[in-house]
């Protein structure tokens, strides 16, 4: 094992793949299944001070006096500073996008000066000697406040009777109006229009590790080395250097064991800047670790939308147009760096995506509220837009009478039909709806499961099933941000290096949170230098070691980092063939490298272990001839270039069943069926999976942050908002197809985010199957007990 | 107490719950805090051989007990069958919540005796992961129940 040619998805040859398609087991996971990981709080250093923030209590208030007099006296108490304080040291930002059009936000520091616009917006930092020690001092504080008028409806937002900044002259922060030529007319000629408004509840990640920094400022260096829980330590380190006016390659970020991101921790937050700013003004190291119900407070929500969808279709049931119209709340900020206008941006772009209509119409509103802003959230957009489309092409068919699964197949974008330009303008490479349509509904028998439904109906059992059809945005090149000028890198980079014992040491700027990356590139690297894969090692996330790069988001790990891996894997196997060749005085195109050695590529004879090569290479060169030079460290990089993102597709099913005297859901089964391009580790792939429709379920049916309309969230801990556990989630199968993008030599596209974006869709798809006989119809998000009731007429 | 089987005395305030305890006092930073209103189980620890939340627990009720962490269950090699089917079946990902989930896995292997899948799955409600579809997780344990006979 361990031999790879390349490129891997060569047509009509059989390639050899090496580890790449095969369920390795993760070397990393083995220090996690011991609690020997270091998470950011695991970290102990000497002199470290623990910040805490004293929050806003109000969703919208200007702040009187702060008495910090009370906190100054408390035990262990070094500090206690307000926004102006930090303000010194942390300059405030804006997040706007040139090319979002338009998008406007207001200055934000990292703690509240004059007002604060949500609740739970840090007011002011107290750091202590230990964490309770802080937690005791904020309570002291006193703080007069004169409460403002509140936004928290998105309508009214959108009307704008009050305008929570008044400098911008209304609440509208990013709008986006798009129609293709024609759209009117075709509307005109539909045979059928179905239209429906689905409500979408805002939510949030809930990683099992709250967000956390320790940031340790070293005074005479001039340097900062931040050991941050983020997933793009080089966007971080540009950010703490602009921002705290340090030299960017002075500032160090260092990921070490991450607990969960989503998405979540890909931003920039205020009260980790702070958390900066504090070390760099006590110069000594502080952490700050968001507990639970500050996370509920202050990680990004996201999703909140109300849109209204229509489309029409002629009576033979082809799809002519979509026609959609959606409202989305924000919090009072837009979110740096990548700001909060994408959310909707991609609705727009991604609504009816898998479909061959050529009309398009689409009116997005994102609007400021007083509530905890919003941001990017694993499969960004994708959840509504796949929803909405996929519940409205539901009640299309229900209406022409025709079964879901044939009006898809009727409708879905032939597999033959690429490269394809999608009305809103987005370009796929080569996608395999159909391909992936057959292959679920053989998988879950699609068949036998309407006959049991028919026959289960007879007794009184209702049951569901559900589709929904969808793609994905992975991979995305420079067009994604770094055309509208923020400083996130869509190319990677990998570092290979062969150490002098014969193993392979790998570097890369992509970061593991615990999805694989850094056993798939182990995987790459063994099969593309041809080693076995217990032989190597790899490091990411610490912007003082590795190439420079994005991180992790947008599923572009396995895409962009790995092709980075498999290119320097590449050189670095050419160039040890090249020191083999002097070392063995013969040709190197005659020599390869399998299972740790190099062999005579025709009698696979061996020739030299690569242990071997790497003693003469680092330690006897001497013996080389005289203008040889060994290079046995190697760095490559990726940018995907030629399409705006690579696409993944596929296609979920749901099969439920609602109990109509208590409005429960019990899901019984769920599919996916995906073509995320090449499969580097089918197990971690298949789980990943897994792991994104279970977090698609608990939007569909349990999570929600709750608002009054005092601004005050009302559920904002893990007893009163329900996350998805083990005892209700049903087994979960998953296949897949498989489509190489022929952008890169490894051909993988990303697999992160499709269980996250379909799983709503296919549930909510379920619930309406199972009621349709009963007359009843839900369409607002989550599907709790309460609202199916109301359906029914029984609540 | 007897933590991880060796004799362990401090003085300690009696507000100090365990979970802090064992990572600030005892360096035993394999236990996590998730959520700290005993809801997440990634806290989950031994107290006397049954398995409670160190965030609900407060340190001076193990005062005079035996606690075992995932570090001692680990060098004792209790959790090796276990840790050992994870791994291969890829059953956790940030593994952040993995040290209470064997805990709590652990706790059901220990009543030896084959269970359904849903029996499995009921076991692990307390313990929430958000990275896996939690079905890995079931898979390794049945692995386990399934090797025991």
């Amino acid at each position: 094992m361990g031999k790879a040619e390349l490129p891997l998805h060569a047509p009509g040859t059989k390639t050899d793949r090496g580890y790449i398609g095969q369920s390795t087991p993760r070397a990393n996971a083995k220090r996690l299944l011991q609690g020997r990981g270091t998470f950011v709080d695991d970290l102990r250093l000497p002199r470290i001070a623990h910040a805490v923030f004293f929050r806003s209590p109000h969703a919208h208030a200007r702040i009187g006096r702060l008495n910090f007099s009370g906190a100054l006296k408390a035990p262990g108490v070094i500090g206690v500073f307000d926004g102006r304080a930090v303000a010194e040291y942390c300059k405030p930002w804006v997040a706007v996008l040139g090319h979002l059009k338009g998008i406007k936000s207001p200055p934000q520091h990292a703690v509240a000066i004059g007002r604060a616009c949500w609740q739970g917006e840090a007011v002011a930092a107290v750091v202590a000697e230990t964490r309770a020690q802080a937690e005791d001092a904020a309570e002291l504080i006193e703080a007069e406040w004169h409460e403002l008028p509140v936004v928290t409806d998105m309508q009214a937002a959108l009307e704008g009777k009050v305008v929570i900044h008044p400098e911008l002259g209304d609440n509208i922060c990013f709008q986006r109006q798009f129609v293709t030529e024609g759209f009117d007319e075709a509307f005109a000629k539909a045979d059928v229009v179905v239209e429906e408004t689905y409500d979408f509840g805002r939510h949030t990640g809930v990683c099992t590790e709250g967000r956390a920094i320790l940031a340790d400022y070293n005074a005479a260096e001039h340097t900062l080395t931040v050991h941050h829980a983020t997933q793009a330590p080089h966007m971080m380190q540009d950010i703490f250097s602009r921002h705290l006016g340090i030299p960017e390659s002075n500032v160090r970020v260092i990921c070490r064991d991450i607990g969960g991101s989503f998405g979540i921790k890909v931003h920039v937050y205020p009260d980790e800047m702070a958390t900066a700013a504090l070390s760099v003004m006590l110069r000594r190291p502080v952490k700050f670790v968001a507990d639970r119900l500050e996370s509920f407070l202050t990680d990004i929500h996201a999703r909140e939308h109300r849109v209204t969808v229509r489309l029409a279709c002629t009576r033979d049931g082809d799809i002519i147009a979509f026609d959609l119209d959606d409202l989305t709340a924000l919090g009072p900020y837009s979110v740096y760096p990548r700001t909060s206008g994408i959310e909707g941006n991609q609705v727009v772009n991604l609504t009816g995506g898998p479909y061959r209509h050529k009309q398009y119409r689409a009116k997005m509103y994102a609007v400021f509220t007083n509530k905890n802003v919003t941001c990017q959230y694993r499969a960004v957009g994708h959840p509504i837009a796949v929803a909405l489309t996929e519940g409205v092409v539901d009640l299309a068919a229900r209406k022409l009478g025709m079964d879901p699964a044939e009006f898809r197949r009727r409708n879905l974008i032939a597999d033959d039909a690429y490269p394809y330009t999608f009305p809103s303008g987005i370009k796929f490479e080569k996608l395999s709806h159909h391909q992936c349509l057959d292959k679920l509904l053989a998988l879950m028998d699609y068949e036998r499961l309407r006959a049991e439904q028919a026959a289960l109906r007879e007794k009184g059992i209702h049951r569901g099933l559900g589709l929904a059809a969808m793609i994905e945005v992975t991979n995305p090149s420079p067009a994604f941000y770094g055309v509208g000028g923020a400083r996130i890198s869509a190319q990677d980079g990998a570092t290979l290096r062969l150490d002098p014992a014969g193993m392979v040491n790998v570097l890369c700027s992509v970061t593991e949170q615990g999805q694989g990356t850094e056993g798939i590139f182990a995987q790459i690297a063994a099969s593309v230098v041809g080693v076995s894969v217990e032989r190597v090692r790899v490091t990411t996330g610490d912007t003082g070691v590795t190439p420079y790069g994005g991180g992790t988001w947008a599923s572009r790990g396995a895409g962009i980092g790995g092709e980075a891996v498999l290119q320097a894997g590449k050189i670095l196997r050419s160039n040890i063939l090249d020191v083999a060749a002097a070392m063995l005085n013969e040709d190197k195109a005659k020599l390869d490298i399998v299972n740790n050695e190099v062999v005579d590529k025709l009698t696979g004879a061996a020739k030299a272990t690569l242990a071997e090569i790497g003693r003469v290479a680092y330690f006897r060169p001497d013996t080389l001839p005289m203008k040889f030079q060994s290079e046995l460290t190697v760095t490559r990089h990726y940018t995907p270039r030629e399409y705006g993102f690579t696409f993944t597709n596929g296609i979920q099913a749901s099969w439920v069943e609602v109990d109509v005297e208590t409005g429960f859901v019990k899901l019984l089964k769920h599919w996916c069926v995906e073509d995320c391009g090449t499969i580097i580790n089918p197990m971690l792939v298949d789980e990943q999976i897994r792991g994104g429709v279970v977090q698609g379920i608990g939007a569909a049916l349990f999570e929600e942050c709750l608002y009054g309309e005092d601004g005050q969230l009302q559920n904002g801990n893990l007893a009163d908002y329900l996350v998805p556990m083990a005892g209700e989630m049903p087994d979960i199968l998953v296949g897949h197809v498989e489509t190489p993008t022929l952008g890169s030599e490894l051909g993988a596209k990303g697999a992160g985010e499709a269980g996250t974006a379909g799983a709503p869709g296919a549930v909510m798809n379920a619930i309406n199957d199972a009621l349709a006989p009963l007359g009843a119809r839900v369409a607002a998000m989550p599907f709790t007990p309460e609202r199916i009731l109301k359906a029914l007429g029984k609540a | 107490m007897i933590l991880n089987g060796v004799p362990v005395s401090r003085r300690i305030l009696a507000r100090q719950h365990l979970i802090d305890f064992l990572r600030d006092e005892m360096g035993l930073t394999g236990s996590h805090l998730g959520c700290e209103h005993g809801v997440c189980g990634t806290c989950t620890v031994r107290l006397d051989g049954r398995i409670v939340r160190g965030c609900l627990t407060l340190a001076v009720q193990a005062n005079g007990k035996r606690v075992d962490t995932i570090e001692g269950l680990s060098d004792s090699g209790e959790l090796a069958v276990l840790q050992q089917a994870f791994h291969v079946r890829n059953a956790l990902q940030c593994g952040f919540c993995t040290p209470g989930m064997l805990m709590a896995a652990q706790d059901l292997i220990d009543q030896k005796r084959k269970l359904s899948r849903e029996e499995i799955r009921a076991h692990l409600s307390g313990n929430y992961c958000r990275c896996t579809g939690y079905q890995s997780i079931v898979d390794a344990i049945e692995d386990v129940l399934n090797g025991q006979g």
